[in-house]
């Protein structure tokens, strides 16, 4: 006979899990109370968004399932963001939250919330589980489905009463649904056809994305690139599924891609999209997106596939299966003309700023990260404009090194990801890149990296502005820079406020990372940079450094919004 | 074009929010929706007539594959398949219609369920359109009220 907690910590020990974020309150007191001297590292965060993000983070850094425990209410509907963003890039976790108890359950009581109707968009599936004898089966399933097929989050909802209740249900050693059976193998003929594709075509090009790490593929993708000499260009979410030192990587391609991605994708006569989904920001205008290619796709869902884009070859299966069968079948070739035309491109066209006289260029830091971590750090961003520069200006070479919220764009990720990360690799650098936007959104993690020594380190692109978008305005809304000004100069009248002098640096992030017990440091000029950022990954703990950078410098190059990747914008002069 | 899907799913609360959710979700429609238990208590069949071309078709019949809970999606208008559907009618009828009413229900094969004194229940079942063409032809009684199921179908194949 055990209670509904010691099911749970059992099917968690079960599941394998070491790390747990979280935050208690009054529904989850028993399961709390049950974690006290449970096996699990616990670690507090100071709000349930940071809980998820950093379970997120830990996911994309180790490729294990990431766990998070939050109370019922506010609680519950605080992960809905960080659900959100794991469930549109595929990150296996799982969110326990607490309930109030099942005979109360729809009478509005305190801190109640309907959490699986909340949840249910934002999750690949969910449990409210009415009957302790369900919850050692439920367990088991959550962290079964949250890791197998395509990954996602999935969110188990347990009632007090439940968690209180006594069963003699054991844990399953296997779990099996009816309901649920992903394809993992492709189908042999489909890889068959596809290999001949290859083994055809004049100019293929491999466009890989974040498939081919969460199937643990990166060695296949390079194999076969190498192998059969095909460039690979990849998404935002697959950078670091090719080293991009390598002599075929393009780099990313899409909206902020490098030109040759981007030449490379419209010219191509074969686009094999290895673990990539179409999105939006990768295509541009559909109608012109690839016109002269044959397009393959190998996918582990099969919704993915012809979604946007019409395939010709769809593989469904799981990337690492599918290329394993798929490179004893690819010819070895040497592509020579199509090679040396990209060589080309590559040469003509590299990611470029404007390194001319004394300014403090965003671009700059990120290479100067590049430098001093040699390229072996974990990066983890925010979202906005040093999102795209830290995918342009930094090369990785290795799978999850890059984390970043690609699908759902989430401001405020990046510090609590960053933890997460480190958590789950201790002995890696891990940089949070990040904007002076983003970086007052869940800034209140910082406590939890410095009371666990965890050693991230915070570098903030401060231009003063919510820059993405400010640049949009720049470019499309005639300059009008309707609130993305953070500071007061530039504002419309209707947000200027009255006697409000421009106080630089507000908040002053270098106060408010030592106000929260880290390292804060500030560079405000081009020279400060390099010393600022050795002093911060000299230190033991987490630290801080603040870059004043020139505040219009933009993205570049950029295919606006429904256009076709040709048509690129450089610069606005 | 308009689609019947029947929908196997896990029969457990908040398996037909999922699948409504999910079809609203993503921006497609639903014209009609009729959900029971299926011959296996444990599961349920919700059939459904969505509005949509092939590639409409193909996102939905994987989307929902892809819900945990549902167990087989079929999309019924890919195959020979039978379809019908059941509608209340209550209509306006005094000693004066009632006979013509009576007339007009035998022909379409539909039943008088109950009879009142200023109005007769009617029982009708067909494929839509010979449900639509009953409403169709009784209106000009006065329909005080229509309850319809919604489309169920089943397809035609033995096995």
């Amino acid at each position: 006979m055990r209670t509904g907690v010691q099911c749970l910590m059992d099917g968690l020990k079960k599941a394998g899990v070491q790390t747990i974020f979280g935050l208690p309150g009054g529904q989850v007191l028993d399961i709390f109370n049950g974690l006290y001297d449970a096996p699990f590292k616990f670690v507090l965060t100071r709000h349930e968004q940071g809980a998820t993000h950093m379970a997120d983070g830990y996911a994309r850094a180790t490729g294990r399932v990431g766990c998070c425990l939050v109370t019922s209410g506010p609680g519950a509907t605080n992960t809905v963001t960080g659900l959100g963003t794991a469930y549109m890039d595929s990150i296996p976790l799982v969110c326990i939250s607490g309930q109030v108890p099942t005979h109360m359950i729809g009478n509005d009581a305190f801190q109640e919330a309907d959490t699986t109707g909340i949840t249910r968009p934002v999750t690949k599936h969910n449990y409210l589980v009415r009957n302790v004898d369900d919850l050692p089966r439920i367990i088991a399933e959550a962290f079964y489905i949250a890791g197998s097929g395509k990954p996602g989050p999935v969110l188990v909802d347990i009632p007090k009463d439940v968690q209180r209740g006594t069963t003699e249900a054991a844990t399953p050693n296997e779990v099996k649904i009816r309901g649920y059976n992903p394809t993992t193998e492709g189908h042999p003929r489909q890889i068959e056809k596809l290999a001949e594709a290859i083994n055809k075509a004049k100019k293929p090009l491999f466009y890989v994305g974040g498939g081919a790490i969460s199937s643990n593929a990166a060695e296949e993708v390079a194999q076969l690139a190498r192998k059969a000499k095909i460039p690979v260009t990849t998404t935002l979410l697959g950078l670091g599924a090719f080293p991009e030192t390598d002599a075929l990587a393009l780099r990313m391609l899409g909206m902020h891609g490098s030109v040759t991605a981007n030449f490379a994708t419209h010219h191509c006569d074969l686009l094999v999209s290895i673990g990539a989904r179409f999105d939006d920001r990768v295509t541009g205008k559909i109608a012109e997106f690839a016109p002269h290619a044959k397009i393959a796709h190998i996918d582990i869902d099969p919704t993915s596939i012809s979604k946007s884009v019409p395939v010709d070859i769809p593989v469904v299966g799981d990337v690492k299966q599918v290329l394993k069968v798929l490179i004893p079948l690819v010819e070895s070739k040497e592509r020579a003309e199509w090679l040396t035309q990209i060589q080309e491109w590559k040469q003509k066209h590299p990611f470029a700023y404007d390194q001319k006289g004394s300014k403090l260029m965003p671009q700059y830091v990120i290479e100067q990260i590049y430098a001093l971590t040699k390229g072996d750090a974990i990066i983890v961003t925010e979202v906005g404009q040093h999102q795209m520069w830290s995918a342009q200006y930094y090369k990785y070479t290795k799978p999850r090194t890059f984390i970043s919220s690609g699908g759902l764009g989430t401001m405020g990720f990046g510090l609590p990801a960053a933890i997460g990360a480190q958590f789950g690799c201790p002995g890696k650098v891990v940089v949070d890149i990040s904007g002076d936007g983003s970086a007052q959104m869940n800034f209140q993690e910082l406590v939890v990296a410095v009371e666990h020594r965890i050693p991230i380190k915070v570098v903030i692109l401060n231009n003063g502005y919510l820059g993405m978008v400010r640049q949009w305005q720049e470019m499309f809304y005639k300059k009008q820079y309707s609130a993305t000004c953070l500071g007061q100069s530039g504002r419309g009248k209707n947000e200027k406020i009255k006697d409000r002098p421009d106080t630089p640096y507000l908040p002053d992030f270098v106060k408010l990372a030592e106000a929260h017990g880290a390292l804060g440091l500030r560079a405000k000029t081009k020279a400060a940079v390099v010393p600022m950022l050795e002093k911060a990954f000299a230190a033991d703990g987490p630290a801080v450094v603040e870059c004043i950078v020139e505040p219009e410098a933009n993205v570049y190059p950029m295919v606006p919004a429904g256009a076709s990747l040709l048509e690129m914008i450089h610069s606005m002069a | 074009m308009k689609h019947i899907i029947s929908i196997l799913v896990e029969n457990r609360p908040g398996v037909l929010a999922r699948v409504i959710g999910l079809i609203s979700g993503r921006g497609y429609n639903i014209d009609s929706l009729n959900v029971a238990p299926a011959q296996d208590a444990t599961t349920s069949r919700i059939t459904m007539t969505v509005p949509g071309d092939n590639r409409v078709m193909e996102q939905v019949t994987k989307q929902l594959n892809k819900l945990v809970d549902v167990i087989k999606v079929f999309d019924l208008t890919e195959q020979k398949y039978i379809d019908r559907e059941l509608a209340l009618v209550k209509v306006c009828s005094t000693v004066k219609n009632r006979s013509a009413v009576i007339e007009l229900a035998a022909l379409c094969r539909a039943e008088i369920i109950a009879v009142q004194n200023k109005a007769m229940i009617i029982q009708v079942v067909g494929a839509t359109d010979e449900v639509n063409n009953f409403l169709e032809l009784i209106k000009s009684h006065g329909i005080v009220e229509v309850s319809r199921t919604g489309v169920i179908a089943m397809s035609k194949a033995e096995g």
